[in-house]
């Protein structure tokens, strides 16, 4: 039992980080109906830039950690760098698209991604090795249930159901979310509307990126190594999660993500092979019997 | 006209096999080394997995994003027949065997992630095959007898130059002839319009299913040929990004092409290669070129183009439809 609460922990801790990333995955899927295969790699900026913020805040050091308004400004900085990114490239490579067949789009995400990976490895300061993640927080053991928690962990799952319940608010009481849903139902419409469609899309991106940027700094508390090649198999997980959800839609995406990181903690205990496909079975038992995910209503095609 | 369609059936086994010999030449007169030559060979094999997924993605109008997920089962079909069920036999007759039981496993995958999953549409099918592919890969890396995530070593080195070109010629030439026939059309109308493809009284299930299951047979049959070639297999050389090469050969070339299949294949196995001067810069300077490859020229190198000896005399197959625009649009999505 106490095993079951550590493990359980553990998969709320893992969850957390495919949830957000999923989300990214889902809202680019439901706005613009491309899987964005670069969206891992987010994460890796999004980690890999907290490195190099840290770095460049260490006179402000206390320890090994930082204070509390530090923190916020490191997670800040680079959430806001790697949502620039994100829309940056959106406007680069995925926007002259947006009228062509999806495979295209999916193709040229598939590049994008392989640039992401490739030029930070082949940048001089940034390099192929590993590096060890600063301790951005001092972890404390706190006991619950027989179990043990860091409040690393407890503040990087309490930092992602914040985001997540931010960006639930967003989409569905601001302007901009409803914004965001029109675009997603009708472009068309929507731009008849008045709605700046390729500002609404940049913002999207933004967004994605920057939740990304979180999702990537708790992998990185969590498992302190970033190298250039992380995101690649976190951005595969958390795109299953996103489907598992059902995609485009936002609880689908916190869900499944969870789902998915409790299921492959637990099978991990038993086998660490099937810890990584334990997550694609439960992908394919689910659409066998949801063929739209938990959440996804099954679009009717139209003749 | 006789004599032409003579001449048409004959020229390109002839190129085949001047290529054969014009790189055996080189290689007797020391122009090119084994490397060269292992290039050209990976580049055959690439072109058979790359025209397979351009069946059930180009002319099927399937989603099917792992690809690699075939040629693995085919690579340890394979292996399993030639280096350990006949491992003192050394004779072509077990490295055929071996190739035909490498493509029956892969066809055997392939119907059974078929069947239930082609109900599903667009991107979930994508998805259900990507997870498939990766499924493929965890569980090879539990069954230890095949050595696990160490991967097998000892596969005899039958493969070569010879075999791969023969492969890859036999594998387009029934290719185009499929695509051709009565039974292709059949891909072509559902990669159309399903709903139209349906009302016409086309089983689509069928056909997707037969389409998917040609594509495994291929894939697998390469998969063979490529552990003959580098006589050691590993279940991580077939993760997802080996599906994305072939996906991104396939795109880049042109889909719904099978001159594209072998344009692309070809030029993005080389072009690694080639820009090895670039050291650690290569990959970012490929993936550069790629994505402008997609921004300027979204369908391909060869999309939409076929050579005349890829097509049969159906030439009006391949023009623009009249009310085009929006039907080419849909492609890949149906």
């Amino acid at each position: 039992m106490t095993y079951f609460f550590q493990y359980l922990i553990y998969g709320l801790q893992l969850g957390s980080v495919y949830a957000l990333l999923a989300l990214g995955y889902t809202m680019v899927y439901g706005i613009v109906g491309m899987i964005n295969f670069a969206h891992g790699d987010f994460l890796m900026i999004g980690a890999l830039g907290t490195y190099f913020i840290a770095q460049a805040f260490e006179s402000f050091q206390v320890g090994s950690t930082y204070p509390m308004l530090i923190i916020g400004l490191i997670i800040l900085t680079a959430m806001a760098g790697t949502g620039v990114i994100a829309s940056g490239v959106e406007a680069i490579a995925y926007r002259p698209l947006r009228n062509k067949p999806r495979m295209i789009a999916l193709i040229t995400a598939v590049g994008v991604s392989m640039f992401l990976e490739n030029f930070p490895r082949a940048l001089p300061f940034i390099g192929p090795n590993p590096r060890s993640f600063p301790t951005l927080f001092q972890a404390k053991n706190i006991d619950l249930f027989g179990a043990t928690i860091t409040t690393t962990q407890l503040v990087m799952i309490v930092l992602a159901v914040v985001t997540m319940a931010v960006l639930y608010l967003v989409v569905n009481k601001t302007k901009i979310g409803s914004q965001m849903r029109a675009v997603s139902m009708d472009k068309d419409a929507a731009s008849l509307m008045g709605i700046n469609i390729n500002k609404v899309i940049s913002i999207t991106f933004f967004i994605g990126g920057a939740l990304a940027a979180v999702s990537g700094i708790c992998y990185a508390s969590a498992y302190p190594q970033v190298d250039v090649y992380m995101g690649s198999w976190l951005g595969n997980m958390s795109f299953v999660s996103a489907v598992l959800g059902g995609i485009g839609d936002i609880r689908g995406a916190m869900l499944g993500g969870f789902i998915l990181g409790i299921a492959q903690i637990f099978a991990t205990a038993i086998n660490s092979t099937f810890g990584y496909a334990v997550g694609f079975i439960i992908l394919i038992i689910i659409l066998l019997v949801k063929p739209a995910g938990i959440m996804g209503r099954l679009v009717v095609e139209k003749v | 006209m006789k004599g032409k369609k003579w001449i048409k059936a004959v020229y390109p086994a002839a190129i085949v096999a001047l290529i054969y010999l014009l790189v055996t030449v080189l290689r007797q007169l020391g122009i090119m080394n084994g490397y060269y030559n292992q290039v050209l060979m990976f580049a055959g094999i690439n072109i058979m997995m790359t025209a397979s997924l351009n069946l059930v993605n180009g002319f099927t109008g399937q989603f099917c994003i792992g690809h690699a997920g075939f040629m693995s089962l085919g690579a340890y079909g394979a292996a399993i027949v030639t280096g350990m069920l006949f491992k003192h036999t050394d004779s072509i007759f077990v490295f055929l065997l071996g190739l035909f039981a490498g493509g029956l496993a892969a066809m055997a995958a392939g119907m059974l992630i078929g069947l239930p999953s082609l109900k599903l549409k667009g991107d979930y099918l994508a998805i259900v095959t990507l997870a498939f592919g990766e499924i493929v890969r965890a569980l090879l890396r539990l069954v230890k007898p095949i050595g696990g995530a160490r991967g097998m070593i000892g596969i005899p080195g039958y493969a070569n130059l010879g075999w791969i070109l023969f492969f890859m010629a036999l594998t387009l030439f029934l290719l185009r002839n499929l695509i051709h026939s009565p039974f292709g059309r059949a891909f072509i109308a559902i990669r159309d319009n399903e709903v139209a493809a349906d009302a016409m009284g086309i089983n689509t299930t069928k056909y997707k299913m037969t389409s998917f299951c040609i594509a495994a047979f291929i894939a697998g049959v390469a998969g063979g040929l490529y552990a003959h070639v580098i006589s050691f297999i590993q279940p991580d050389n077939f993760s997802f990004t080996k599906s994305a090469d072939f996906l991104v050969y396939l795109y880049a070339g042109g889909s719904g092409s099978l001159t594209g299949s072998v344009v692309g294949a070809t030029l993005l196995t080389i072009l690694p290669e080639f820009l090895r001067f670039l050291a650690d810069w290569r990959l970012a300077v490929y993936a550069v070129i790629l994505v402008l490859v997609m921004l300027y020229r979204s369908e391909g190198l060869c999309g939409g183009l076929e050579l005349p000896f890829m097509r049969i005399r159906r030439k009006e197959l391949y023009e623009e439809p009249l009310f085009g625009k929006k039907e080419k649009g849909k492609e890949g999505q149906a």
